[in-house]
């Protein structure tokens, strides 16, 4: 691939915010910047005509290949989100291409550009350069085929994977793109299409990988078969960060199967012939370890210390009356299905590794750094994963498996098991929330909002603690009218390894708020939803209410014992609205029958896909209100599996799911994270309404 | 070391194995079968359900020698050929997976359900116990009852 200065670089910036490059090749490849505003999507500044050979480092880069597949190596990993088909589907739409000839592999770790998952941001960074990027390759096909016809280019039309002619001739991509590689300034626009002629965005689709999933051929990290790279397991300490002491590992050397033993600095690696070998010996370890400095502490002294660390609520305005409500979240951990599992093959001058990350760049980085090589000798292969829920923020079995590869001399495939993942993983920060409505006159004058998060503590941190916890600001969004709207938040450090779950503080932060809305609506004798309708501000909001209410039946006569709840939210560009049905004839083992939700995400590339993300957010509000945390006790945490990690089955899912995808023509908004809160509020104030209780403490069954 | 020959997928095997290794890392380790997946180990998340002799089981706590001469069949072994099993159908026309991951194991446990209860009632697929941390439960169900029509 020859590099060519760009022709155009005197333009300036301004001029090429959506600038598609064409990278020399013997095949139709160009590439579109990332990082630019999605914004200027609709061809506000039209694409540079031709131009630039460029590398593929920081772009989102789409080739065309002989065979006739579309290929784009995506800088995002699919966990789950459905993001490579979102991505293919902008793609198809743009180069009128069949769904099925795209491909959009996962790209390796670059060193440049936004190869970030995670804010649910992928869909909104993606979506303006992805159709600009086709739309350019369209282009150039299009004049390629007119070149070789000798027809004007604006008679030929586009559609599944070929050009074709007004007399019915047609031409595959693939056999248009040498020629269409060399077209510098193509005859038709490299403009996008309006959104009236989309027909691929916006059309409810199966997901591209849906077949190899059924089929079990679809490859996660631990299916891998890379040449000699041995399944290793780690012995960890039993409390939280707890210390080697001292190793005796003659019984486990002794063990058929096994190559090698690594100390590493949470634990002692294990490398063997297979999985069964390695736990076998991993279990014939003998360790003594130290407590971990958490030991003294355990829930009650962890929730009392962040109850303490809430920031004191000033006087409220004279002569309101006051609704307050405080609210006590657990730890939650994140535990994706499959356990972090990284391969690595770390050789004295270069190494390789494979495994599903969110931060492939700050990887890359990290593991340079400890392995002492150039950022340029470490290959990162992004591989789906198993679900994540921002557990794949960071990198941990991915670090273990470098050191323990390095210190072995060999390939290696390590897995943590799925005690490790609850007992050692990450962890949703528990906080505490004390909040108030002041009322006067039948209004709220003043909406305060305190509270206190456990953040991770810098001392004590070992290689693997990469804190993505953020401590969770006040609330200031302004969503209701409610008055003077404030808060301030505090917290407390612990040698704890936490990280952002899906919909990080909002998951907590928002639902308390949405419980304290209920009781208000309570004390001034109004509906939740009529008093919603006449607080909220957004008018995109009360629509997606007005959705759910209108859909779920809102205000049906309920049997003893059962009730209906609604909550709403609004992030990341988008708004939603939930309401939920639950049977809590017995309280002690409430189950949610019924949920509906109404979003408004601006252009929802792929509904189905929507629909897909709004349903886990259901079934993740009514774990983390009704079933699923953890507890610390004496420094280590008290779950260890499915088994007591009470994650919802499918008898705790509600029977009927419904979700209404609110049609809007605007940019796509964030919708991975967005129904979290709206869905554990919803949950929790239907629980209200069934019982009379009134509970502050989430998950209930703790 | 023992050998141990059983049917995997229609196929014959066998393998030179510890007799208390358990199934799973005989596929996934010495077969390269890997389908069925590890999500706990003990039998809990489920996600590496497969099928022995029809019936379901979870190949993480079945020891390889409880298999001997018997079939033993795994995600990869439900399709005929590029014909998928309705369960399979039912899952890809509902668009059922977001990871993925526990789908190989909730696609065998609903199709042994089917094949011992061909119309579940919604208590039966209450009685499921496959974790799916994605939370595509409802469309799970809705597969279930659809495989079952089309099935029947």
């Amino acid at each position: 691939m020859d590099r060519r200065e760009p022709r155009q670089a005197a333009a300036g910036p301004s001029r090429r915010r959506f600038m598609v490059y064409t990278v020399a090749a013997t095949t139709l490849t160009v590439a579109a910047p990332l990082g630019c505003d999605p914004s200027r999507a609709d061809g506000a500044t039209p694409p540079s005509d031709v131009l630039v050979t460029g590398t593929d480092e920081e772009m989102l880069v789409l080739e065309v290949t002989a065979a006739n597949e579309v290929v784009v190596r995506l800088p995002r990993v699919e966990v789950g989100q459905g993001i490579t088909t979102a991505v293919a589907m902008m793609i198809a739409e743009e180069l009128d291409a069949r769904l099925a000839d795209v491909r959009i592999p996962l790209a390796d770790a670059r060193s440049k550009g936004n190869q970030y998952t995670g804010g649910s941001s992928s869909v909104s960074s993606l979506y303006g350069p992805a159709r600009q990027l086709a739309a350019t390759a369209r282009a150039r096909l299009v004049t390629a085929a007119a070149r070789r016809w000798r027809l004007p280019a604006h008679v030929l039309r586009t559609r599944n994977t070929e050009v074709v002619a007004p007399d019915g001739r047609t031409a595959t991509f693939g056999s248009l793109t040498a020629s269409a590689a060399r077209i510098r300034v193509p005859d038709v626009s490299s403009k996008p299409k309006p959104a009236s002629r989309h027909r691929v965005i916006g059309k409810p689709t199966t997901r591209i990988d849906a077949r190899d999933i059924v089929t079990g051929a679809a490859k996660y990290a631990g299916d891998l078969a890379v040449k000699g790279a041995k399944p290793t397991v780690v012995a960890r300490p039993p409390t939280l960060r707890g210390r080697l002491v001292s190793l005796d590992d003659t019984a486990a050397r002794a063990l058929p199967g096994v190559h090698a033993v690594v100390k590493l600095p949470g634990g002692v690696a294990v490398v063997a012939e297979t999985f069964h070998h390695a736990f076998q010996a991993r279990d014939a370890l003998r360790i003594t370890w130290a407590d971990g400095p958490l030991v003294p502490l355990s829930d009650r002294q962890i929730r009392s210390r962040l109850r303490a660390a809430v920031p004191r609520l000033a006087a409220p305005p004279h002569g309101s009356t006051q609704i307050e409500g405080e609210f006590a979240f657990a730890f939650v951990s994140h535990a994706p299905m499959e356990v972090l599992t990284a391969v690595a093959d770390v050789r004295a001058d270069r190494a390789e590794l494979w495994f599903a990350t969110q931060t492939p760049m700050d990887a890359r980085e990290t593991l340079a750094g400890l392995l002492g090589l150039p950022k340029t000798a470490v290959r990162v292969h992004v591989l789906r994963g198993g679900g994540s829920f921002g557990r794949r923020l960071t990198f941990d079995a991915a670090i273990e498996a470098a050191l323990v590869s390095k210190a072995a001399h060999r390939p290696v495939k390590l897995m943590w098991s799925r005690g490790d993942d609850i007992r050692h993983g990450r962890m949703r920060p528990a906080d505490h929330h004390r909040i108030r409505a002041s009322v006067a006159g039948g209004r709220v004058v003043a909406f305060r909002h305190m509270s206190a998060s456990v953040a991770e503590s810098s001392d004590e941190k070992g290689l693997t603690a990469r804190s993505a916890a953020v401590r969770p600001l006040p609330s200031d969004s302004g969503l209701y009218d409610f008055g003077r709207v404030g808060g301030d938040s505090g917290g407390i450090e612990l040698p704890v390894p936490l990280g952002a779950w899906r919909s990080v503080d909002s998951g907590t932060m928002r639902t308390a708020e949405e419980i304290v809305v209920d009781d208000i609506a309570r004390a001034l004798g109004r509906d939740p939803v009529a008093f919603r309708r006449t607080t909220l501000r957004s008018r995109t909001v009360k629509a997606v209410l007005a959705k759910a209410a209108a859909a779920g039946h809102w205000g049906r006569t309920m049997p003893a014992g059962t009730a209906q709840g609604v909550a709403v939210h609004e992030e990341y560009g988008s708004a939603v609205a939930c309401l939920a049905e639950i049977d809590a004839t017995d309280p002690k083992n409430p189950r949610v029958t019924k949920v509906v939700m109404a979003a408004d995400v601006g252009t929802a590339v792929n509904p189905r896909g929507l629909e897909a993300q709004l349903m886990g957010t259901a079934v993740d509000g009514i774990s983390t209100v009704l079933r699923a945390g953890l507890h610390i006790d004496r420094g280590a945490v008290r779950e260890g599996s499915f088994a007591d990690f009470h994650y919802a089955r499918q008898r705790h899912a509600p029977l009927v799911f419904e979700a209404h995808i609110i049609p809007s023509g605007g940019e796509p908004g964030g919708a991975g994270e967005l129904g979290v809160p709206a869905a554990a509020g919803a949950v929790a104030n239907a629980y209200v309404r069934a019982t009379g209780r009134k509970p502050r403490s989430f998950p209930l069954d703790f | 070391m023992r050998s141990y020959s059983f049917v995997l997928n229609g196929r014959p095997v066998t393998v030179e194995a510890p007799a208390d290794m358990p199934l799973l890392w005989v596929l996934r380790d010495l077969l390269g079968v890997t389908g069925p997946k590890y999500g706990c180990g003990v039998g809990v998340c489920r996600a590496c359900t497969s099928h022995l002799d029809g019936a379901e089981i979870q190949p993480c706590t079945v020891p390889v020698a409880d298999c001997a001469d018997r079939a033993v069949t795994t995600i990869e072994g439900l399709a005929d050929g590029d014909t998928l099993h309705p369960v399979q159908q039912a899952w890809l026309d509902g668009d059922v997976a977001q990871c993925g991951f526990c789908q190989p194991g909730q696609i065998m446990a609903a199709a042994a359900l089917l094949a011992r209860t061909p119309h579940p009632t919604d208590a039966d697929i209450d009685a499921i116990e496959n974790v799916c941390r994605c939370g595509t439960y409802p469309r799970i169900r809705e597969a279930i009852k659809k495989a079952a029509k089309n099935g029947s």
